[in-house]
């Protein structure tokens, strides 16, 4: 199959990538900018673990074709530190024990980073709603809950 | 002024305490800042793309597989099949019948046959496809009813009767127990087959050096020692050959406890190409890979006393196994010998089925064997509490064991937090107020339930201590501790962290792990029947007792007085009642420099009264601690859907002591969540051996809109043979969801669920069936009333 050089903006960062047509977003990100952060857990859109941001709106990079994507504003869980600093989510899923194996949870941060971006103080009806897609099979939910929640709080702290 | 100086200048550190803080993981932030590569994440350079063959016929004579074709393909570097390989393999060494590929004969739809390895992706798809294969069917088998018929042709031809196991069990005069009970109830009790789920997909990645003949695999397994072991003997090879290294392992819960097929075949493609191969499977392969909790029929009779007290029971257990033995024979055994041993009962009879069906294997998941009887036992402990106007909590109460006690099974229990579980989630719920005042279609119930802490007897019984932990300290001043043990995300890693730092008195932060690579550290029997915390967190206490004790008698030495006179404080130590003291780097420098590099092991087996008893299977069951748990569920029914909301779980957990309350907590809903899906949802299905939900939106796990919030209390009894107390956190609380949800719903709308999962299809059937009885009922008592006016 023929190949093009696509040009995205990954992390704030612009690459140039030879991809197929039909090369999804998941393994260009995986296999040609080494952002194995991003994970794949099932065939196609079933766990939410591959959730990347496409302006700012959360996306299943599994079921994503990259060519779609070009000039559009994509983001990993890499690029969530910033200067150093891990994120308000990524520190909360750290202290409030977020993740366990850690599988699900750099799409699951992701999608509550889409989620506080939109709406900065959740309810947790809303937290449930946003990440609904996103499978965990360690934790029970409950301390994800309580990450998201921890974080809103501390980005509000950090606001006022 | 001069004493004042010498403060200034080195103010000693005051000692650390890690055990009973609520400690991230040692490892956390690589996970969510995606630093953690797992096995497909791993950057080892170019390799092959492998890929697995598989049977569509779930049981035949396998008459040809031709490869000539796919050879002769563009890319194509190796096929193979099972007569490549060197012997067979199985978990249980007695029960060793499979073989990464099949040979001779397939025995379920979807069972590997061969593998390819190619340059990539469309070369290894396109050589799978030219590969030729011929099979003769023969008649398959998919339920254990069928599989046990008269007549029926065998899976295995030494196991008549397709019983891969039969267990006779009989502790006590159960007979004499029954005459004895005022109440005797026998039911029947239906589960479905259930799969792990873990969100990692299946990978390995070998790379063979053909100069050498070497190998090194990375894999996702909870047990790589075994992993290691199982590759030398099915490629033929030395141990000494094999390098085997676990990275970040997303899940296992049991999946990965086994050597799976994939990850010999991935070796033998590597062998056969003579380079590096990765394979990674697909999710559809993971549930062909299975290995998870058999569907099981259990039919369960119990006697009473009118106060409720325990005086028989009596067991019949099938379990539909699969088509290999995988880790069966231990399954059916913890299905008998954890049934009863909860609680002090009179007499037990337990007759136990293993069957072998032409169906992806079983094997072990978390709860290992226990879970399905648990139901079980408490849902008719439940019901004839309710016949005997007992409350639920009272009818345990009246069965519980005062430690030290030896069960009927000769199981040792040293530490019993079972009745504090109970008082925790009866004052947690609200139980005595809200029970019955909660209003139409709500419900609560209850359940208890417990488990091994490892066992006492490993499966592969090699003599050797159940752990060892080597610790290393050099001239960086920094500890680094060697471990086998498989964090899969439980957090042993950073549990054996705490357990050094909290010896020493040392920050954590001075302290580093290097985890499961067979180059580098010691054998670990792995991460399985919830052993880490236990043994291995007792071989890295007395591997950090043994250090303090050379760094001290350093310290003495250089101090000039006697180790008894030194006042250890981790960053300092000083001389009993003086000023005189070193901090930790001289100390260091002092232990250095009489030998070098420090390096210390420390050992840990269970003792020989917690192994069990002397019956044909006793081992099994056999622990240094048992957890307990109790659990009350709040459920709301809508009765025009059947669907079961879960409102909310009040769990309470005796782990011992909580070494980490936080990963306690975690581990505990994670638990009572698991068991929950297998209340609710999952549920595996097959049509004629075709796997027809073998992904996870037909596999249906909760999502975290439909989970409820799970309040723990952590319970600490506090066992005498537990490292600082500690016993096991991560799977006791599981088997009491099921049954407590039953319980509720029973609670809620009178109907009993005796069958699992309890989707919204069975419930609204059983609520139909009840209105038209009622119906029937009615009209019968009106034609009556007509008769007879």
């Amino acid at each position: 199959m023929t190949k093009r050089l696509l040009s995205l903006k990954v992390n704030g960062r612009g690459r140039e990538v030879a991809v197929s047509d039909n090369a999804l977003l998941l393994e260009v990100l995986r296999d040609d900018l080494q952002l194995t952060g991003t994970k794949q857990g099932c065939d196609g859109g079933e766990c939410g673990a591959c959730t990347v941001l496409v302006d700012n709106q959360p996306r299943l990079a599994c079921i994503t074709l990259a060519v779609s994507v070009e000039g559009r504003v994509i983001e990993t869980i890499e690029g969530l530190v910033q200067s150093g600093r891990m994120s308000a989510l990524q520190q909360a899923f750290h202290e409030k024990l977020g993740t366990q194996c850690g599988f699900c949870t750099p799409g699951m941060v992701m999608a509550a980073e889409a989620l506080l971006r939109r709406e900065a103080n959740p309810g947790e009806a809303q937290i449930r709603e946003a990440l609904s897609g996103n499978l965990c099979r360690c934790t029970g939910y409950v301390k994800i809950v309580e990450s998201v929640q921890a974080a809103a709080q501390a980005t509000a702290g950090a606001r006022a | 002024m001069k004493h004042e100086h010498a403060a200034m200048a080195r103010t000693p550190a005051p000692a650390t305490h890690s055990i009973g803080e609520r400690t991230p993981l040692v490892d956390g932030i690589e996970k969510v800042t995606g630093r953690a590569r797992y096995t497909a994440d791993l950057p080892l350079g170019p390799t092959l793309v492998g890929r697995i063959g598989r049977s569509g016929v779930a049981h035949g004579v396998i008459r040809r597989i031709d490869a000539t074709r796919a050879l002769a393909l563009p890319g194509v570097r190796a096929v193979i099949t099972g007569a490549d390989f060197a012997a067979p393999y199985g978990v249980i060494p007695i029960a060793q019948n499979e073989w990464p590929l099949a040979r001779d004969k397939v025995r379920y739809r979807g069972e590997p046959l061969f593998a390819v390895a190619a340059d990539d992706e469309a070369s290894a798809q396109a050589a799978l496809g030219a590969v030729e294969v011929q099979i003769d069917a023969l008649p398959a088998y998919f339920t254990a009813a069928d599989a046990r018929a008269d007549g029926a042709v065998l899976l295995h031809d030494n196991k008549p009767g397709n019983i891969e196991r039969r267990v006779e069990q009989d502790f006590g005069d159960v007979d004499a127990g029954f005459a004895a009970a005022d109440l005797v109830l026998e039911r029947h009790f239906e589960c479905a087959e259930v799969a792990h789920g873990q969100i990692e997909l299946n990978s390995t990645v070998a790379q063979w050096e053909p100069e050498r003949e070497r190998l090194t695999v990375h894999s996702v397994t909870q047990v790589p020692y075994y992993l290691h072991l199982t590759l030398a003997q099915t490629l033929g090879l030395d141990a000494s050959q094999i390098r085997v290294i676990k990275p970040f392992v997303g899940g296992g819960f049991g999946h990965r406890v086994e050597p799976l097929n994939f990850e010999m075949v991935c070796a033998a493609l590597a062998r056969a190409a003579g380079g590096a191969v990765s394979l990674h499977l697909t999710r559809e392969e993971g549930f062909l890979t299975h290995r998870g909790r058999p569907a099981s029929e259990t039919r369960l009779k119990i006697g009473l006393k009118k106060n409720g007290e325990i005086t028989a029971v009596e067991a019949e257990v099938v379990q539909r196994g699969g088509a290999y033995g995988g880790y069966g024979l231990v399954t059916i055994l913890y299905a008998g010998a954890l049934l009863h041993a909860l609680y002090r009962v009179g007499a037990v009879r337990y007759r136990g089925d293993r069957v072998y069906t032409n169906l992806p294997p079983c094997g072990a998941m978390r709860g290992h064997g226990a879970v399905n009887v648990r139901f079980a036992f408490e849902s008719l402990l439940d019901e004839m509490a309710a016949q005997l106007k007992l409350d639920p909590f009272a009818v345990r109460r009246a069965n519980l064991i005062v430690p030290p006690y030896r069960t009927l099974n000769d199981l040792q229990v040293n530490s019993y937090g079972l009745p504090q579980c109970m008082d925790a989630v009866e004052a947690a719920s609200g139980w005595r107020t809200r029970r019955g005042q909660l209003g139409k279609c709500r419900g609560l119930g209850m359940a208890c339930s417990h488990y091994v802490s490892g066992s006492a007897k490993p499966v592969h019984w090699s003599g050797e201590p159940h752990a060892v932990v080597n610790l290393k300290l050099d001239f960086d001043n920094g500890i680094t501790i060697l471990t086998g043990a498989s964090d899969i995300g439980q957090g042993s890693t950073t549990l054996l962290t705490q357990v050094v730092a909290e010896v020493l008195l040392l920050p954590m932060a001075r302290i580093r792990v290097v985890a499961t690579d067979s180059a580098l550290t010691p054998k670990d029997n792995g991460s399985y029947s919830s052993r880490v915390s236990f043994m291995v967190g007792n071989a890295a206490l007395r591997a950090a007792q043994a250090m303090k004790r050379l760094l001290v008698e350093a310290a003495a030495k250089r101090l000039e007085v006697q180790p008894d006179d030194i006042d250890w404080q981790g960053e300092s130590c000083a001389v009993v009642g003086t000023d005189r003291r070193l901090d930790f780097a001289q100390v260091v420098q002092a232990s250095l420099a009489e030998s070098g590099t420090l390096t210390v092991k420390g050992a840990w087996s269970t003792p020989p009264e917690t192994q069990g008893g002397k019956f044909r299977g006793a081992a099994v069951g056999s622990t240094a601690g048992f957890s307990y748990a109790a659990q009350v569920v709040e459920v709301s029914v809508d009765e025009d859907t059947g669907a079961v909301t879960v409102e909310r779980v009040w769990v309470a957990h005796d782990c011992g002591r909580a070494l980490n309350p936080l990963a306690v907590e975690g581990q505990v809903q994670g638990a009572v969540w698991m068991g929950m899906g297998q209340a609710l949802s999952e549920e595996t299905q097959y049509h004629e051996g075709l796997h027809l939900r073998a992904n996870f939106i037909d596999y249906r796990m909760p999502t975290i809109a439909e989970s409820p919030p799970i309040e723990v209390t952590l319970i600490e009894s506090i066992d005498p043979l537990g490292p600082f107390g500690a016993k096991e956190a991560s799977e006791g609380a599981l088997h009491g969801f099921a049954p407590a949800l039953a319980a509720a719903v029973c609670d809620a709308i009178g109907i009993r669920p005796r069958e699992l999962p309890i989707t919204p299809d069975r419930v609204f059937d059983a609520i139909h069936a009840r209105q038209r009885e009622e119906r029937l009922r009615a009209r019968r008592a009106l034609a009556q009333t007509a008769e007879h006016p």
